[in-house]
Order: C-alpha cells, then sequence, then structure tokens
C-alpha cells in the first residue's frame, strides 16, 4: 500500500478550546472538534511525516490503542477531513509547509 | 444543542473570549448620519502593536475575530493585519463599506480564507443610500464590491440599518441581496455615540415603524413565533447571563481600549499597558459584568419580558447603568408582543402620579 503524507489547509480556522482543536473550513463553513487523538494527527500533519509515521509516533506512543486499529481510525478522520478540504491529502511531501497548527 | 452552541458553552465555562470584534481604524470614507464614531485618528495602533494584539487574542484562545471599523481599507496595512491574522489561524469576518474593494482587493480576501464579507446598504436607490453616507457614488461602488467578492466566491452578507432616512427601503434592499445572491440582515438599532452624545437616536424609526417591522413575515419569518407573548420566566432564566459581552466576547478599539463589546464602552483596560489576558481576567470591570444576573436587575428582574428580551447592557449602561433597562430594547418587546415592559409602566405610573391636591391660582 503506498503512503499518505497530510498536511494542514491554509483554508480554515482553528483554535484549541478546553483539550479540543475547533476547526473550520472557510470553503463550506463546516465546523468540527476534533478529540485529543484527531488533535495529535492534525498537529503532526506537516506534509512531510507518513501518516504510518504520524500513527506510530504520535497515537500509538500516546494513547492506549491497537496499531491496526489506530491506522483504520486515522485514514477514516482523513478521508473525512479532506472531502472538506480540512486536510490536504498527497502520495509524496508536500513542497510548502503547512499553516501552524493553532 | 448544536456543536457551535456546544462550544461556546464550553468557552462560557473556562473563561475563554472565543469572539472578539477589533476595530482597527475609525477613520472613514463615509460619513453615515448614524454613525456613532469619531472618525479623527487619536493614535491609532501601529502595525507591529496590532500584529502583537492578535498573537495575544490567539494565545487567549479567541476564535472569531471581526475585524472593522470606521473603514478597514483606510489603514495602508490593512492585509499585513488580514494576512497576520489568518497565519494565527482565526476564524475572520470583515465588515466594510466596501467602496475600496475591487477585484484584486477581493482576491485577496479569497486567498487569505476570510470567513465573510459584510458590507452595509442603507437603499437600493442611490439618492437614499448616497445622503446617509455622504459619498456621491458610495451605492454603485458598494455594489460593485459586492459583485467582486461574489465572483470570487466570498460569502457576502449585505447589513440595512433601518433608521427614519431610510425605513421604506428595506424591501429593495431585500430584493438587492437576493439579487446579488448575498445574505440580508436588517437591524433598527441606532446606538448613542461612543462619547455619550444621544443626538443621532433622533434617527432611531417610530414605535409604529418597529411594529410593522416585527410584524413583516420577510423580514421575521414565523410573525406569531416571533411575536409571542413570552412564556412566564423561570429560574433558569433568572440565573442566565445578560448577553456574551465580556463572558466570551470582547472588542478593542483602534487606541487599544477594551471594552466588554463594540455597543458597551465600558474602559476595562488599555493594550499599551496591559497585557490583553490580564485585562480579560481580572479587570474589576469586566468581573463587574460577570457578575450580573437577570435577577440582579432591579427593574428588568420583575418584567414579563425579562426571558425573552434583547436588552443590551450596553445600551443600558449608556442609558445610565448596566443593571437597569434599556429603552430602545423595551420598545421593541412591546412592539414585537404589545406588551408594556415593567420599565415602560414604571415610567408611565411615574408621569401620571402628581400630587393629590393641586392649588393653582385662578387667572383673572
Amino acid at each position: 500500500m503506498s503512503e499518505k503524507y497530510i498536511a494542514r489547509s491554509t483554508a480554515i480556522a482553528a483554535r484549541m478550546l478546553g483539550g479540543e482543536m475547533m476547526v473550520m473550513s472557510a470553503v463550506d463553513s463546516t465546523f468540527f472538534t476534533l478529540n485529543e487523538v484527531a488533535t495529535a494527527i492534525w498537529q503532526a500533519a506537516d506534509g512531510r511525516t507518513p501518516l504510518s509515521e504520524i500513527v506510530a509516533r504520535y497515537v500509538c506512543e500516546n494513547f492506549d490503542v491497537e496499531p491496526e486499529i489506530a491506522r483504520c481510525d486515522a485514514e477514516q478522520f482523513v478521508d473525512e477531513l479532506s472531502q472538506h478540504r480540512i486536510l490536504l491529502v498527497s502520495d509524496h511531501p508536500f513542497e510548502n509547509p503547512p499553516v501552524e497548527a493553532a | 444543542m448544536s456543536l457551535m452552541q456546544q462550544m461556546n458553552e464550553r468557552a462560557l465555562e473556562l473563561g475563554v473570549p472565543l469572539g472578539v470584534h477589533l476595530d482597527v481604524t475609525y477613520r472613514c470614507n463615509e460619513r453615515c448620519i448614524h454613525c456613532y464614531l469619531d472618525h479623527d485618528d487619536h493614535g491609532e495602533m501601529t502595525t507591529a502593536e496590532i500584529k502583537d494584539v492578535l498573537d495575544q487574542l490567539a494565545e487567549a484562545g479567541t476564535f472569531f475575530l471581526t475585524l472593522s471599523g470606521g473603514e478597514v481599507l483606510m489603514r495602508r496595512d490593512f492585509f499585513a493585519i488580514l494576512e497576520h491574522a489568518r497565519r494565527r489561524l482565526f476564524n475572520v469576518r470583515i465588515k466594510t463599506n466596501g467602496v475600496m474593494i475591487h477585484e484584486a482587493e477581493a482576491r485577496r480576501m479569497r486567498d487569505l480564507g476570510v470567513e465573510q464579507v459584510q458590507i452595509s446598504i442603507y437603499s437600493n436607490h442611490p439618492e437614499i443610500h448616497d445622503a446617509i453616507t455622504k459619498l456621491p457614488g458610495s451605492l454603485k461602488r458598494s455594489i460593485e464590491a459586492i459583485r467582486f467578492l461574489k465572483s470570487q466566491g466570498l460569502k457576502v452578507a449585505i447589513a440595512n440599518v433601518l433608521m427614519t432616512a431610510n425605513m421604506g427601503e428595506h424591501a429593495g434592499v431585500q430584493a438587492l441581496a437576493a439579487a446579488l445572491g448575498v445574505n440580508y440582515t436588517l437591524d433598527p438599532t441606532i446606538t448613542p455615540k461612543i462619547d455619550g452624545d444621544t443626538s443621532i437616536l433622533d434617527l432611531r424609526i417610530s414605535g409604529a415603524e418597529l411594529n410593522s417591522v416585527f410584524h413583516n413575515k420577510n423580514l421575521v419569518g414565523n410573525v406569531e413565533e416571533f411575536c409571542a407573548p413570552p412564556p412566564p420566566p423561570g429560574d433558569d432564566i433568572m440565573e442566565g447571563l445578560p448577553c456574551s459581552a465580556g463572558h466570551t466576547a470582547a472588542y478593542i478599539t483602534p487606541y487599544g481600549d477594551v471594552f466588554p463589546c463594540v455597543q458597551f464602552p465600558l474602559p476595562s483596560g488599555n493594550l499599551r499597558r496591559q497585557k490583553f489576558i490580564d485585562i480579560w481576567r481580572d479587570s474589576p470591570e469586566l468581573k463587574d459584568v460577570r457578575s450580573i444576573r437577570a435577577k440582579d436587575l432591579p427593574v428588568c428582574s420583575t418584567c414579563s419580558h425579562v426571558g425573552t428580551c434583547t436588552r443590551c447592557p450596553g445600551l443600558a449602561y449608556m442609558e445610565g447603568s448596566m443593571r437597569g433597562p434599556s429603552s430602545a430594547d423595551c420598545e421593541k418587546s412591546f412592539q414585537r408582543t404589545g406588551m408594556p415592559s415593567a420599565n415602560m409602566l414604571r415610567k408611565a405610573r411615574a408621569n401620571t402620579s402628581g400630587p393629590l391636591i393641586q392649588i393653582q391660582s385662578l387667572a383673572v
């Protein structure tokens, strides 16, 4: 299976509120709150680190979750946010660094 | 409860200033007859100062940022400010008259991911709109700006302030908004000038006109529901907060003064002398505002409208006391439901109760 790279879109607003990340798309005004695990993935979405490494380094090491379950959940999370263009997904590293993580 | 309401509740619980309105300048190229501001520059914050304020707001947890004025584009550094705000990932709304927005400005706002641009339109007739703004050609330019912004895919809203000078114009402005494909909001609120001058209150529409607005289904939707008599207030209402001002919202002037809200000019601190978070957490004025519950309002707590009134504590403050009634909102509640407010009944009693025995000299 090919590797995935994820980067935060510039067309979003985001802020931490009480341990949860609020994210709003400037494209369609969709509003999300990310739980702790999703926030960890979001903050690590630098466009250069492969998703598998993000899951291993930021999810499996910090949360009590099986690697296979963490990978599936992460894929689903990335798919959903990418549909709203909140996360950008590519099969190769992004050239320009993404926006700050809030 | 929607996700957004949940976040508001969370921000209230945590004491986070979720929404901040920042006026970057009071200078303006229009001279609207109802404007509450003094348009001279008394020493606006510099670009660096504003960027620092934005950093502080981001640290404090602010998510919704309204950039307004004056006219925001009177600042040559406006796009530098906007760029910084977006770099700090605020959800940015801009309030403008639009007359300085052309294709390039609209494209830049789109590229920077602005959430919404709100443009003030007073009439679809140039002779009425331009007489209010005192800028010839302003309606044409504002409409062109809306078209530029729409062509870039930006969300645009027309704000229609209603006053004596344009009372009959709202249907035309609403139709214009529909034709342009933008949102429409109507506001019949004229506030005193920020320095307390009340002369512009003469521009407020009459009670009868307010009544016709509130009973117009094209403006309020379900008239029966909108104008329904208030239900008896429960304990939750009496323990409730007047509004978000000072709780999850704040206002910052171009000079760095912090107020609870743009309509609530209670000086609570200045960002040239203090950090935002220190003002937000420790200002005695903001603490006073936060201490108020509906049950603490001497007149309004006895009013049948207490649970449904749009009472603005800022307008009450400008009328004399932040714990007092706001007569403009009493009038709105009355015109909406036909039931006079406790404040109106109190005033009526005061006007009719004279001395029991009147002795007057007989003119012969």
